[in-house]
């Protein structure tokens, strides 16, 4: 990835008009100050109340996730950070810029990576960068010193001048990906980056990331994986209903709500032994068709108890944030 | 007026330009063929129908048929190259492609991509001017130094039917949609407007209606200026096509703003 190129200069103006105790010109942030900072977000279709007093905020060098099911909200509050939608209420500040007011100023520093692919298909893959540089008004040369490594970085150094619509559905997110990069934003927004994408697409999505929050970049991201939350994410939101029903470091938020060891047992007398055994023997137990998902913090008389029963399957893991998930959000389908 | 109502007044600025540049761009990719689409159909109707009817017909107006009707069509080419600019071309970006959606991520506003999209339906609607302007001159009429002012009288006429395609862009579910605004909208103006015969032959009443559209005004400069002389009325002929432009662009900017910004 191309060496940050960011502005020093600001920077350091940040730092001295801070120290003035001077108001910050905007656009400038104070050391340590959040790199997008939501409070009492309010967002209304009609009857339908979409966002309701969320807030949160994100530091330099993390990856924010923001959880949910489908409808939970989760897309219309990145469109309101991006000012690209206006909130019914609540403050929004993007790389020191109060959103939706300063919003272009803000998305100059902003990388975004949409739900579904927006690639030029009339343009090759280099192209599809140079014009998209253009709308940040980056001078060419700069464009043009950046599309090699961002190519390297996308995997797609041998497809520089390929049509896109030879590409595929994972050469295509990796492209939307590099994109996204192509104004070195402080922060890159990325909708449910791997929906729908084969796993070994996945994991290259997943390492681009890590590369990226290894050299300091800033990512929230939006998802309903659990596992690309738990590879991902240093920190964490799980939003229902437009709310934010817990927020903090996956390890602390499966400790505060989930208990350590899981043990699914599925099966035609799954149910039976669920409410023979099974409660007693669980902390907590849910049914979900003929799986009992069994919550223990202590899984050794469950599974020694299922030891002599040979009409039942089972499996004993450790809790993940599927679990978490499923208890704040419950099991019931959305659409 | 509340600064994020979709009536709010529409933002001007020059960072429009990438956006029409990228449009330009991908034109320069198929620009045989497109010009081509444009021009195809018009050409055809001047030539047989100029040369066929006009056989019968001789001199209209003053001038021979065949550059009567020829003029009429550098004025419906504008139109219908800007009308099918604003419909399908802007609906693919903006719906099937989610280019204005990837454009918008970007310190670009909406306001920019729907002036760039605009001014784009125009700046097409002067290129198939130009197309067939260039075969009048090759058949050797409007060698005057008047004919290029077709040039620019192509922009407006592509404002206007830019507008009027964004419009219904704006409110299309589907492609399917944009046949409304062929059959009930660009038809009569094209056999209303004098692109084949001049519509004061026809009755009063239907030549009062004639005279409220955008089309007739732009033949009406046309016609003289494929001649060598000046237009009578210009300020009015500009005022109806800048004044349906100027509301029409509002309008598909509001409906724009709608859809998109929700």
């Amino acid at each position: 990835m191309a060496p940050r190129t960011g502005d020093p200069e600001r920077v350091n103006a940040a730092a001295d008009a801070d120290s003035a105790l001077a108001p910050r010109p905007p656009g400038t942030r104070a050391p340590g100050a959040p790199v997008l900072r939501v409070e009492g977000l309010r967002k209304r279709y009609g009857d339908a109340e979409v966002v309701r007093d969320l807030g949160f905020s994100i530091a330099r060098g993390e990856c924010f996730a923001l959880l949910g099911p489908n409808g939970a909200g989760k897309t219309t509050t990145l469109r309101c950070c991006l000012g690209l939608i206006d909130p019914d209420a609540g403050s929004i500040e993007l790389c020191g810029w109060p959103v939706p007011e300063a919003a272009r100023e803000a998305r100059v520093r902003v990388g975004v990576v949409p739900q579904m692919d927006s690639l030029d298909p009339d343009f090759s893959v280099t192209e599809n960068l140079v014009v998209y540089g253009g709308y940040f008004r980056l001078p060419r040369q700069v464009i043009d010193a950046r599309i090699p490594r961002l190519l390297e970085f996308a995997g797609l150094a041998a497809k520089a001048r390929v049509q896109i619509r030879t590409l595929s559905g994972g050469m295509k997110r990796r492209l939307m990906l590099a994109r996204a990069l192509i104004n070195d934003p402080e922060l890159l927004i990325l909708d449910e980056p791997t929906t729908g994408l084969d796993p070994q697409a996945r994991h290259l999505i997943w390492d681009g990331l890590r590369q990226l929050l290894s050299q300091g970049k800033t990512i929230l991201l939006t998802t309903h994986f659990m596992d690309e939350a738990e590879r991902l994410a240093t920190r964490l939101a799980v939003i229902d209903h437009g709310s934010l029903i817990a927020s903090d470091t996956p390890r602390a938020l499966l400790v505060a709500h989930v208990e350590p060891e899981v043990v699914e047992v599925y099966g035609d007398e799954a149910r039976a032994w669920a409410q023979a055994r099974g409660r007693a023997l669980s902390v907590r137990l849910e049914l979900a068709g003929d799986t009992a998902f069994c919550y223990a913090s202590d899984a050794a008389p469950l599974l020694a108890d299922l030891a002599t029963r040979s009409g039942l399957r089972y499996l004993h893991r450790p809790a993940n944030l599927e679990d978490l998930f499923i208890k704040l959000t419950g099991r019931e389908l959305r659409d | 007026m509340n600064a994020s109502s979709p009536l709010r007044i529409p933002v001007l600025s020059s960072r429009f330009l990438p956006v029409w540049r990228r449009n330009l761009l991908v034109w320069r990719k198929l620009a045989a063929a497109s010009i081509l689409g444009n021009i195809a159909d018009p050409l055809l109707y001047m030539l047989a129908l100029g040369y066929g009817i006009g056989s019968f017909i001789g001199e209209v107006n003053g001038m021979p048929y065949v550059a009567f009707i020829g003029t009429g069509m550098v004025c419906q080419s504008a139109m219908f190259t800007a009308s099918f600019e604003g419909m399908y071309s802007a609906f693919s970006r903006m719906h099937v492609q989610r280019t204005w959606e990837a454009i918008i991520n970007a310190p670009i506003g909406l306001d920019d991509v729907v002036l760039a999209e605009w001014l784009w339906c125009a700046t097409k609607a002067v290129m198939s001017t130009a197309a067939i302007l260039l075969v009048l001159l090759a058949l050797g009429f409007g060698h005057t130094w008047h004919a290029l002012w077709l040039l620019p009288l192509g922009f407006v006429v592509g404002l206007c039917f830019g507008a009027f395609g964004l419009v219904m862009n704006a409110l299309a579910p589907s492609y399917d949609f944009f046949t409304y605004f062929f059959t009930l909208v660009l038809t009569p103006m094209l056999l209303f407007s004098g692109v084949y015969f001049p519509v004061e032959r026809m009755p009063a009443w239907l030549a009062h209606i004639a005279n409220a559209l955008p089309l007739k005004h732009a033949i009406d400069m046309a016609r003289p200026l494929m001649l060598g002389h000046a237009p009578a009325d210009v300020p009015l002929h500009v005022a109806v096509l800048a004044g349906y432009a100027a509301v029409a662009y509002y309008i598909a900017l509001v409906l724009t703003r709608r859809r998109l910004l929700k």
